[in-house]
């Protein structure tokens, strides 16, 4: 950090590096109430997939994946019977939000390609939210630390809640199995807020409500994805 | 066990991939223009699918019990504003509740 770049005044990049740290500061504070949530949420996960997948494999799939929604749509498709293909392929279509988050979050990441697609892991959905408000377009910092305490939250709920998943009771009687839907909610209110996803919703709901009766679980769902075609009409 | 540890594997080759695609994309040229205007609604038509296979289903049955409920109460909190940790949990002690008493 000693370097100046041409044409700077003097303390201008210390001025710099002092603002980066502090949206970074910033965005941790805003990250420890979304790991917070996260911790939850894990533990709900811990609870709903060990039964399934036993203790170890529900910790290993939090710390690879790290992707809340997608590990709760492809177990739920697993414990339904559906197969590992199907449940793959709903959890990477749950995913598929993240290829335009990283489109737009990539001008404001560091480094070569390699390195930018690196940093692209740190994109999930609340701290993406928070940085696409910065003020100078995507702010990286933001992004990361608000990134940071979920990792943790995500991993550790896991393990606490496959640990004490059986002393938790039936996690039904606890209300856990109504996690996921407000999770997702929560997340969709946000989607909301573009007046224009109303129709795909409204399409999307439909499609997985008429083809449950007919067809296997996460299918529905997968072809639900369909509705996002809509966009097409713009 | 297998389909377990496949789904695993697959889903954080599939996640990692997916996540990587954009600042690789973006370093060469960008997609059309429809591309993302399809890619953006993805998000919001698997979340509504989601919400309402989680709340309404039982395998391939349409039914209507605490879940619904408890989807109820996170709506809510949610035009309430409220954050999302909040909203989880007033979900889950709003099922949870329905379930005690009937």
């Amino acid at each position: 950090m000693t370097t100046t770049e041409e044409g700077e005044l003097p303390g201008e990049a210390e001025r710099r590096e002092a603002d980066r740290r502090e949206r970074f500061r910033a965005g941790l504070r805003a990250g420890l109430g979304f790991g917070a949530a996260a911790f939850v949420v894990g533990i709900s996960f811990g609870v709903v997939s060990e039964p399934l997948m036993g203790s170890f494999a529900p910790v290993v799939m939090s710390a690879l994946v790290f992707a809340g929604a997608s590990q709760f749509g492809s177990t739920s498709v697993l414990l339904s019977g559906g197969s590992a293909v199907t449940a793959v392929a709903t959890g990477a279509m749950l995913n598929a939000r993240f290829l335009p988050m990283g489109v737009a979050a990539a001008p404001a990441l560091r480094g070569s390609r390699w390195r930018r697609a690196l940093e692209g892991q740190a994109v999930v959905d609340a701290s993406w939210a928070l940085a696409a408000r910065g003020k100078r377009g995507f702010d990286r910092e933001l992004l990361m630390g608000g990134t940071l305490p979920q990792y943790p939250g995500w991993v550790l709920g896991t393990l606490i809640g496959v640990i004490f998943g059986g002393a938790l009771g039936n996690p039904e009687d606890l209300g856990l199995d109504a996690i996921f839907p407000a999770f997702f909610l929560g997340l969709l209110a946000s989607e909301l807020r573009r007046p224009h996803a109303v129709p795909t919703v409204i399409a999307g709901g439909a499609i997985a409500l008429a083809l449950t009766p007919v067809l296997p679980p996460g299918l529905p769902v997968l072809l639900a994805s369909g509705a996002a075609l809509i966009g097409l009409r713009r | 066990m297998t389909a377990v540890w496949l789904t695993i594997g697959g889903l954080f080759v599939a996640t990692v991939a997916i996540k990587a695609a954009g600042p690789l994309i973006v370093g060469e040229r960008e997609l059309p223009e429809r591309a993302y205007d399809v890619i953006g609604l993805l998000a919001p038509a698997l979340l509504t699918a989601l919400i309402l296979t989680d709340t309404l289903a039982r395998d391939q049955d349409l039914t209507v019990d605490a879940r619904a409920g408890g989807l109820a109460c996170a709506g809510v909190a949610v035009a309430l504003r409220a954050p999302l940790l909040v909203t989880v949990l007033v979900a889950a002690a709003g099922a949870a509740a329905l379930r005690a008493i009937t």
